[in-house]
């Protein structure tokens, strides 16, 4: 029986975990999935998030989700400007691969000292209501002092929640308007999107825009499941690539369910194994699905 | 402009570095050989870093997971066995992390090259976790890996050894660099970088000569990790893991030049040397944010780094000649 | 008289399919030792295709292609062109860090060289044999000169001068003049037939009519991938199924 709920809480935290990576990793999908942008700094964006709904809710006591989705228009200019210097550094020349890469890592290795020399390398967190609550359900009695429940702790299952209502409706925002569809077909006819009179670098760079303010977003679901410190970043590099190789790149359901395959690998890894084994998961998994199967579980 | 052959080139540049260490004879304190060893440290990892990053255009972030390795091969044949004589744990640290690199290149080099990189940052985060987890090198608590008392070959004191045994080591993997560069070998891993495609098409076995580059490039990468136990005298995950390494050993080729082993040397010396001082005067977290800016300013307004900026102005300098005769 | 000549390259039931999508359903092409052979179809009828699973690019998922009398459609196009089996892209794809001569040497010196039988060429000696292809194909002049700066004309005929470095039996040129004014075509053309006189096979893939009727001593057509028609130039295109498949367009 005590298995039996070992394995429940590791599948209830696995799906929850990987509510959050989804919010992570959809950005990824975005940018290296349909732009065939490398954007490896993609999880230093989302430490910023994470720094920035600190600021705000240790300042003024603000809850840091609904602040990241106000500051999110800031992440996507951010975007912009980025993929401006993007697109006239390294696209326009076809010097796409080398340079480019080590670009992105610049800008990720320059976003996490600078929030070094601020911040220090000082584990922060948030609080808010959710942050502190845990529901119990499915509570069994073994003995009459000693009961065996399925934890849901709150700071995880509100980020699952708003992970999951976001990505719902940027699916939806990709699948049914015009922008959506223009973003999916630059990736691959851009000559027909020049017919159609869209300018192919235009549409990149707000989607790219876009995948930054996701990241912003996930920042702060981030730092309500966990505590953040300016190094982490580079420990989710792996994670985001793998859950979106995993879902077959460009594909934002894809990425959903390549999260929650990372989050229960997890999860599972943490209860059987150890949590220190963790990290160690997702680039196991990413290395078995570039090896074996790049396109994807559900390939194109 | 004919240049020089391998059978001149061997013997000269072992013959400055070994002027090279006699003149540091002269230096006036300690301090000087710790800092040389590691600004020697970076011109070995910026050149095996080119090796692959520069002839054969495939980016490899994971370079301190190789370092890393190469350091703790020393660490487990120290504890094995501490007399073991350095030359065994350089072969074995190379050996390791050469063998990684082939691994690496094998799982993921029949695809586009981001996968390749993408990989080796991942390989860094698990080459991390398995150490921490592994008691027998010290887990994340370190290890202390203590120098024998009498260093040999009558150098008296070990960090003279080391440093002596560090120019040599530069020195080795300056000519490996350019052997493989002036070699047929060169020529068709140039291919792969300018077009794979084509370069397949005209016969170059070029998942091969791919995995050739990762292998010699990791095990170079492992080669200067292995006397760094001894340097430190205490290794512990976090230090010897530190993303500065992979962020040094691309932004100083990046910043040099990478179509010729010069590129990694003239930045591993300004870099390193640039970083030596800030970190003394001012403070290591900002050196390293003076590395990233430089790193990124390089690549977007001078990708040809400071090699491609000589060449320009050669160039220009000669075509002003011939306007004015 | 080509009777007399032997099978260099047979193609048999090649298919190869890209997802539901089947770019080549069941080819079969047969080329004898010198012959000049016009391949000719509709955009995407799956030339490029072909040529990809003859030179390796691509694997094809059934039938067989054998190159003197040896199965080959297993092997990695590296190992395919040091037997002799050469292609031109469609898309110059020179070398662009390296200089014109350089970009002759790398085929020289690896699939030349790597050939059985063949004295190998020092780099010094690469470079010479290098020379003497650039001057007879009119890239003299511009050895010395960066790759990546070349003119259309120049790109198409380092492609050209590339795949020859590799000393072909069989040269796949792969819409080699597409773009170009009409004496730049002669031009090429006047190199695809020089092929000849050192007794290489030539398949020129290409749209420009008039250099195709000219070149070919046989013609093949693709249309959706398959073959509708193969044989003599004149004949071939008289055939009503290549004019309502092919011209009619």
């Amino acid at each position: 029986m005590e298995t039996t709920y070992l394995i429940l809480n590791a599948i209830v935290a696995g799906l929850l975990l990987g509510g959050l990576y989804a919010a992570m990793a959809s950005g990824v999908s975005i940018s290296f999935g349909m732009l065939d942008v490398t954007n490896i700094a993609h999880p230093a964006f989302i430490i910023l998030g994470s720094y920035i709904a600190y600021i705000v809710n240790s300042n003024w006591g603000f809850d840091p989700i609904v602040t990241s989705f106000v500051v999110s228009p800031l992440f996507y200019l951010l975007g912009l400007l980025l993929y401006r210097v993007y697109y006239y550094a390294f696209e326009r020349k076809g010097q796409q691969s080398l340079r480019s890469l080590a670009f992105f890592f610049g800008i990720l290795f320059i976003t996490e000292v600078v929030l070094i020399l601020i911040f220090g390398v000082d584990y922060r967190l948030v609080s808010a209501a959710y942050t502190e609550k845990t529901i119990q359900i499915a509570q069994y009695a073994m003995t009459p002092d000693s009961t065996l429940h399925v934890d849901l702790p709150l700071r995880m299952v509100v980020p699952f929640v708003v992970s999951m209502v976001m990505i719902f409706a940027l699916n939806w925002f990709l699948s049914h308007t015009f922008f959506g569809r223009a973003v999916l077909a630059v990736a691959q006819d851009q000559f027909a999107l020049r017919l159609m009179g869209v300018d192919p670098v235009k549409i990149k760079e707000r989607a790219f825009g876009l995948s930054l303010a996701i990241a912003g977003v996930a920042g702060a679901l981030l730092i309500v499941v966990q505590p953040v410190q300016p190094s982490i970043g580079r420990d989710f590099i792996g994670l985001v690539f793998a859950v979106c190789v995993l879902g077959g790149m460009g594909s934002i359901k894809g990425a959903v369910v390549g999260a929650m395959i990372l989050g229960l690998a997890e999860s599972f890894t943490s209860t059987f194994a150890g949590p220190s084994w963790a990290p160690a998961v997702s680039f196991g998994l990413l290395l078995l699905a570039v090896a074996f199967k790049p396109s994807g579980l559900f390939g194109r | 402009m004919q240049k020089m052959s391998n059978k001149v080139f061997i013997p000269v540049v072992y013959g400055v570095a070994l002027a090279f260490g006699l003149l540091s004879m002269l230096a006036p304190n300690d301090y000087f050989y710790s800092a040389a060893y590691t600004v020697l440290l970076f011109v070995i990892l910026s050149s095996a870093w080119n090796i692959l990053g520069g002839y054969t255009g495939y980016v490899n972030f994971g370079t301190a997971a190789f370092f890393a390795m190469g350091a703790y091969t020393t660490v487990a044949i120290f504890k094995f066995a501490p007399g073991t004589p350095l030359i065994v744990m350089i072969i074995a640290g190379m050996l390791v992390a050469g063998l990684t690199g082939l691994g690496m290149g094998a799982l993921t080099l029949r695809l586009r090259g981001v996968f390749f990189s993408i990989a080796t940052l991942a390989l860094s985060v698990v080459m991390f976790t398995f150490v921490v987890n592994w008691d027998y090198v010290g887990g994340a608590r370190g290890a202390y890996v203590i120098a024998p008392r009498v260093a040999p070959l009558g150098f008296g004191r070990y960090i003279y050894f080391l440093y002596a045994v560090m120019i040599f080591l530069s020195a080795t993997a300056m000519i490996v660099a350019r052997i493989i560069e002036t070699s047929t070998i060169g020529r068709g891993l140039e291919a792969i970088r300018d077009d794979e495609l084509a370069a397949e098409c005209c016969g170059v076995p070029t998942l091969r000569l791919k995995l050739l580059s990762t292998t010699i490039s990791g095990a170079l990468m492992g080669m200067a990790g292995t006397t760094y136990p001894y340097f430190v005298s205490y290794v512990e995950p976090a230090s010897t893991f530190n993303l500065s390494y992979a962020v040094n050993s691309i932004a100083m080729p990046l910043i040099g030049g990478m179509t010729t082993w010069v590129g990694p040397l003239i930045g591993a010396v300004l870099l390193g040397t640039v970083q030596q001082v800030v970190q003394v005067t001012i403070s290591s977290a900002w050196n390293l944010l003076i590395v990233g800016v430089l790193l990124v300013l390089f690549v977007t307004l001078a990708p040809e780094g400071i090699m491609g900026l000589w060449y320009d102005f050669r160039k220009k300098q000669r075509a002003k000649k011939g306007a004015a005769q | 008289m080509s009777e007399m000549r032997s099978e260099l390259l047979v193609v048999k039931g090649v298919v190869k399919r890209f997802g539901g999508f089947t770019a080549l359903d069941g080819v079969d092409l047969d080329l004898k030792v010198g012959e000049r052979l016009g391949l000719i179809g509709p955009n995407g009828s799956g030339k490029s295709t072909l040529v990809n699973c003859i030179c390796g690019t691509l694997f094809n998922d059934q039938g067989s292609v054998a190159f003197e009398g040896e199965e080959i459609s297993r092997l990695a196009a590296h190992k395919r062109i040091r037997r002799g089996l050469a292609r031109s892209f469609q898309l110059p794809k020179p070398f662009a860090t390296m200089t014109v001569v350089e970009n002759l040497c790398v085929p020289i010196l690896y699939a030349a060289n790597a050939r059985p039988g063949v004295v190998r060429a020092s780099p010094a000696q690469a470079v010479e044999q290098a020379m003497e292809i650039l001057n007879k194909i009119g890239l003299g002049a511009k050895a010395r000169e960066m790759s990546g700066g070349l003119t259309q004309v120049d790109m198409r005929k380092l492609e050209l001068a590339r795949a020859m470095a590799s000393r072909p039996k069989l040269l796949i040129s792969d819409e080699a003049m597409a773009g170009l004014s009409n004496s730049e075509v002669d031009e090429i053309l006047e190199l695809l037939f020089a092929m000849k006189e050192q007794g290489i096979a030539v398949i020129m893939i290409e749209h420009i009519m008039r250099a195709v009727m000219r070149f070919s001593e046989r013609v093949a057509v693709l249309v959706a991938g398959k073959k509708i028609a193969d044989g003599d130039p004149e004949e071939v295109m008289r055939n009503p199924e290549v004019e309502r498949a092919y011209l009619g367009e």
